[in-house]
């Protein structure tokens, strides 16, 4: 069963990417992705830039709308995501908990939908 | 006036309620095997209490209010279900009883039977713990899934069906026979444990579900040695609770920083908690039936002895540990050992004993990974050691744990 992790960070997590290789945060979240790929449940991940590049786009009765930055109006925004391969949702809970991103911000588990997958949507 | 008035009924009402519950739950459910009708009935007493006694003030026995309360509102209950054949002796009863009880401030304390069977080897193991701690502590669902990380409403519904099993699934109310008490003692046991949910944590590894319910678990083995004042094994896991207890705020530096065991200053841990736990172990060990918990007591108390005697005799926690793996071989034991064996022994021997651990086992249990990390590291295997750490890390939870082994990485 496949799970997403919907990793969400706060403005000051967003500004903390900035720093460099050595920093102890970026540290840890290499080692979180190391021990998801050697424990054998990591399918993919990705990260976003920082939502204030973000666009978004609507069609109204037609017309085109777009507005600055991201879609929600929230003070913690979707940073990146996570694809995991796990037997239940207690253990993406768990994997969750250990996300470097959810003592800072938020992390959202939520399960693949099977239908996406048997009609292609994805991968 | 009157505000200080009610602040203090309010405070009365959480006492007995904290106190209570467990009592009031387990007699009203002793006999029904209905612990959500016993609950209800007892949170609308509950209420009722926060009403009535304000202005009536507290009454004399308020334990005893609470049960007549909480008994009327069962009656209601289960007459409301019109579940006539199943209710009919029930309601039989409880009407029995009610004149004894409004009568007696006395009632029996049926707490154990219901721990019993709250770790009845018929219910799942992972609701064991839940399962006490809503119906023993009365605990609610949100806090209770918040401890063991688990969705509240997932939690609920397990809470739920864990009770109808309860309930119809003839799962007795009573305190095992001799033949069996050691194993259903021990599920009790093993549960209680799980909410204190120390795990073991010399070196930085983290096994710690449940950690916030760690007050909870030391009332739970409080109650268990009064009821069970015999049982060796009930003293040897308060004997372990009281120990690590009594090391709590030496686990944490400036800024929260995490201190592992081995670099505690021992003036930092609560003597009179170390005292008691030294009473409760030596007693247990006059009981002459050694245990799983009363060695890992043992283990802490040798831990302790440093804050007298300034050194730590890593050999007789290596001679307690053997002891443990033979009667409990856990992951957690088995890295607990590899660490001692390398205070004890030098690294390389340590790093033997975890070479024995099936590697499939640990792919995602961060204490190994810790001291696995500690030990190459001793070896200055610079480069495997930092592999190590990146899984300790990673699989940590505990962001100040997490801090910690990258320090220790460099």
């Amino acid at each position: 069963m496949q799970f997403a992790l919907l990793i969400y960070h706060s403005p000051e997590e967003f500004a903390m990417r900035k720093n460099d290789y050595d920093d102890p945060h970026l540290g840890a979240w290499r080692a979180y992705y190391k021990a998801l790929v050697e424990a054998g449940v990591y399918v993919g991940a990705d990260a976003l830039e920082v939502p204030e590049t973000g666009t978004t786009v609507r069609l109204k009765e037609g017309k085109r709308r777009v507005q600055d930055g991201p879609y929600a109006d929230t003070k913690e925004q979707l940073a990146g995501f996570i694809i995991l391969e796990l037997p239940s949702v207690d253990a993406a809970l768990e994997w969750a908990a250990r996300c470097p991103g959810a003592s800072i911000g938020a992390v959202e588990v939520r399960p693949l939908a099977p239908e996406a997958k048997r009609r292609g949507f994805t991968g | 006036m009157n505000g200080i008035n009610q602040e203090d009924t309010r405070r009365t009402i959480e006492r007995v309620a904290r106190e209570s519950y467990g009592r009031l739950v387990a007699y009203l459910s002793v006999h029904t095997h209905d612990l959500a009708s016993a609950e209800d009935a007892l949170s609308d007493a509950l209420v009722s209490a926060l009403n009535h006694w304000p202005q009536d003030g507290v009454p004399k026995n308020p334990e005893a209010w609470l049960l007549t309360a909480a008994r009327r509102s069962l009656i209601d209950v289960i007459r409301h279900q019109r579940v006539v054949q199943a209710s009919e002796p029930t309601l039989v009863l409880l009407k029995e009883n009610s004149t004894e009880a409004a009568l007696s401030t006395e009632f029996p304390d049926e707490r154990l039977k219901l721990l019993f069977a709250c770790a009845h080897p018929a219910i799942d193991p992972a609701m064991h713990t839940p399962l006490m701690l809503q119906t023993v502590l009365g605990l609610d669902a949100v806090r209770i899934a918040q401890a063991f990380l688990i969705a509240p409403k997932t939690m609920g519904q397990r809470l739920f069906r864990a009770k109808t099993k309860i309930r119809s699934g003839g799962i007795p109310f009573e305190i095992p026979q001799e033949r069996d008490l050691p194993e259903r003692l021990d599920a009790v046991l093993e549960a209680v444990y799980a909410a204190f949910g120390i795990g073991w944590d010399d070196m930085a590894g983290a096994d710690q579900r449940g950690r916030d319910l760690a007050e909870e678990a030391m009332w739970l083995a409080r109650v268990l040695s009064q009821l069970m004042p015999g049982e060796a094994e009930v003293r040897g896991l308060l004997a372990l609770m009281l120990h690590c207890e009594a090391r709590r705020s030496a686990r944490r530096g400036p800024n929260g920083r995490y201190i592992p065991l081995s670099e505690q200053d021992p003036k930092q841990w609560s003597l009179p908690l170390i005292e008691e736990a030294e009473r409760h172990l030596g007693e247990a060990f006059t009981q002459g039936r050694s245990g799983r918990f009363q060695l890992e007591a043992a283990i802490q108390s040798v831990h302790a002895e440093r804050a007298r005697s300034g050194r730590t005799d890593w050999a007789a926690i290596a001679l307690f540990y053997e002891g443990l793996i033979r009667i409990s071989p856990t992951l957690g034991t088995r890295a607990g050992y590899a660490a001692v064996v390398a205070e004890a022994n030098g690294p390389e021997a340590g790093l033997a004993v975890l070479e024995s651990i099936d590697p499939d086992a640990v792919s995602h249990y961060q204490p190994y990974w810790a001291v696995r990390a500690h030990l190459l590291q001793r070896l200055g295997k610079t480069r495997q050691a930092s592999d190590a750490y990146d899984r300790a890390i990673g699989l940590a939870e505990d962001p100040a744990v997490r801090r910690f082994l990258i320090e220790k990485r460099g």
